[in-house]
């Protein structure tokens, strides 16, 4: 055998599905809504961007039905960004993510963050080439997500409220019940699966693994250096910042500061000089002073 | 003999399946981060990831200049990817700000292959690196980069389509797919083999 003539390429395999998600590893992820936006994050050093067309903390406080973005944002995005772009269709919106396949993002969310298209059903992600990114706020969740094809969990948190402490209690759901699982019997991970309302075999697998069988993001309601090591240190594997850097008195030093803080979330003295002087973040808002919790919603 | 310590840069990337495939051979492996970090390693491995966020990270941390010295000194390293395109002398489609660490004689173009979509894998023979039997080496190619040139002493190892996929120049080797998301060693074990 040898290397001349045409190697077969196969595309779309889970493994280069979940491929990137593992690339994406120890980085930041930032909502972005216009090119300029893009650009200083990437310049910041995100791993890569999420395009969509209002923040989540404007989509809560404007109300009314938040829809995947128009192509030609998106599109512009690609165009002066040289790292990942991702961008966000409906829970269920089939049609929507056929259209940012062909648009060629790199990974698309189906996320709670915008108006649920259905309120039964989840894509069936296994249609797509592109990989799909969906948000968990417990274990189950995650494992009938990844049973639908999904190639990365994000912990959903509670998008637009710069507080953390939906994304810390979904991270902590998840983490806490695989540490259960290990220690689980045969018998007991029949129980598991019945309780969770996941797939046995995926409930098997974590028991023998340790962990899920696609990268842990952590995302809703980060805004400090600090909620970047806090999600790492709860076992995150990379983090989605969305309102909490353009929303702030001044983006590019606190997107810069989050990338620092997410690789070096184990060293304080790192943290300490990263957090100094970023100015204001978002202002951010209590959990009962909302009306939506976005986090309810996908099933 | 002491044990092989192999440092690798774990500033962002697919750089703890790196760790796990060094360790699974018998090798000590290292997270490194800072410059206290390169002390007592004696070889590198530099994962995938996105390369424009692990150069800005590399200024950040102040890793740049004590990687360049040390790969100026000759110790051997193993780049994959994003890696790969950190050893490369010429990168195009890069930003300008782009950190090389070394003068590996190839030209590579970021996203060579296209987005996500394009991603693959293929099956690669690479006599060349002495692979104890003949099977294939499947490889996973992530947003990968494309190598369009090679320069003087590059020794092309594998190509795909007739460009070359992994490339050895003296102690550096490249590869523009991911052997850490396989489970199959080889490539790593050829790597700490040749130390």
């Amino acid at each position: 055998m040898s290397n001349e003539g045409t190697n077969d390429r196969t595309t779309a395999t889970m493994r280069v599905k979940r491929g990137l998600a593992e690339m994406l590893k120890g980085g930041v992820i930032m909502d972005v809504v216009n090119a300029e936006q893009a650009k200083i994050a990437e310049d910041a050093g995100a791993v890569a961007v999420m395009a969509l067309e209002r923040v989540p903390a404007d989509i809560r406080a404007d109300g009314g039905v938040a829809r995947m973005s128009d192509p030609a944002m998106i599109e512009g995005i690609q165009e002066i960004c040289s790292i990942p772009v991702m961008a966000k269709a409906r829970i269920g919106h089939f049609a929507e993510a056929q259209i940012l396949q062909a648009l060629k993002v790199d990974y698309i969310d189906e996320s709670e963050v915008l108006t649920p298209a259905d309120e039964t059903h989840h894509i069936d992600k296994f249609a797509f080439d592109v990989p799909f990114v969906c948000g968990a706020t417990n274990l189950g969740e995650a494992l009938r997500r990844i049973s639908e094809g999904a190639c990365m969990i994000r912990s959903k948190g509670e998008a637009g409220t710069g507080n953390v402490v939906e994304a810390v209690r979904h991270l902590r759901n998840i983490t806490g019940d695989i540490r259960k699982i290990t220690q689980a019997d045969e018998a007991e991970l029949f129980e598991w699966a019945k309780q969770l309302q996941a797939p046995l075999p995926l409930i098997q697998e974590l028991a023998e693994t340790g962990e899920l069988p696609v990268p842990l993001f952590c995302a809703g309601g980060l805004a400090t250096p600090a909620d970047a090591s806090l999600a790492m240190q709860l076992g995150a594997d990379a983090v989605f910042v969305g309102s909490g850097i353009f929303k702030s008195e001044d983006p590019a030093p606190r997107a810069r500061a989050i990338v620092e803080a997410t690789t070096n979330y184990m060293n304080p003295d790192v943290l300490v000089k990263v957090s100094r002087n970023l100015g204001t973040p978002m202002t951010g808002i209590g959990m009962d002073e909302i009306d939506v919790r976005m986090a309810d919603r996908g099933w | 003999m002491t044990t092989t310590t192999i440092g690798v840069l774990a500033l962002q990337g697919a750089f703890q399946r790196h760790i796990q495939a060094v360790e699974s051979l018998g090798a000590n492996a290292r997270a490194v981060r800072l410059p206290e970090d390169l002390d007592g390693v004696d070889a590198l491995m530099l994962p995938g990831g996105e390369s424009t966020a692990m150069s800005l990270l590399l200024g950040a941390n102040a890793m740049t200049d004590p990687l360049r010295a040390l790969i100026a000194d000759g110790m051997p390293v193993f780049g994959t990817c994003a890696g790969m395109i950190l050893l490369a002398e010429k990168v195009l489609d890069g930003r300008p700000d782009q950190v090389q660490l070394a003068q590996l004689p190839i030209t590579v173009r970021r996203n060579g292959y296209g987005r996500q979509v394009a991603s693959f894998e293929a099956d690669l023979v690479v006599p060349a690196l002495g692979l104890e039997d003949d099977e294939p080496f499947r490889a996973v190619f992530i947003r990968a980069p494309k190598v369009e040139a090679v320069g003087q002493g590059v020794e092309v190892l594998a190509e795909v389509d007739g460009d070359p996929v992994l490339v050895r120049s003296g102690p550096l080797f490249a590869a523009a797919f991911h052997p850490e998301l396989t489970p199959d060693m080889r490539l790593h074990r050829a790597f700490l083999n040749s130390l």
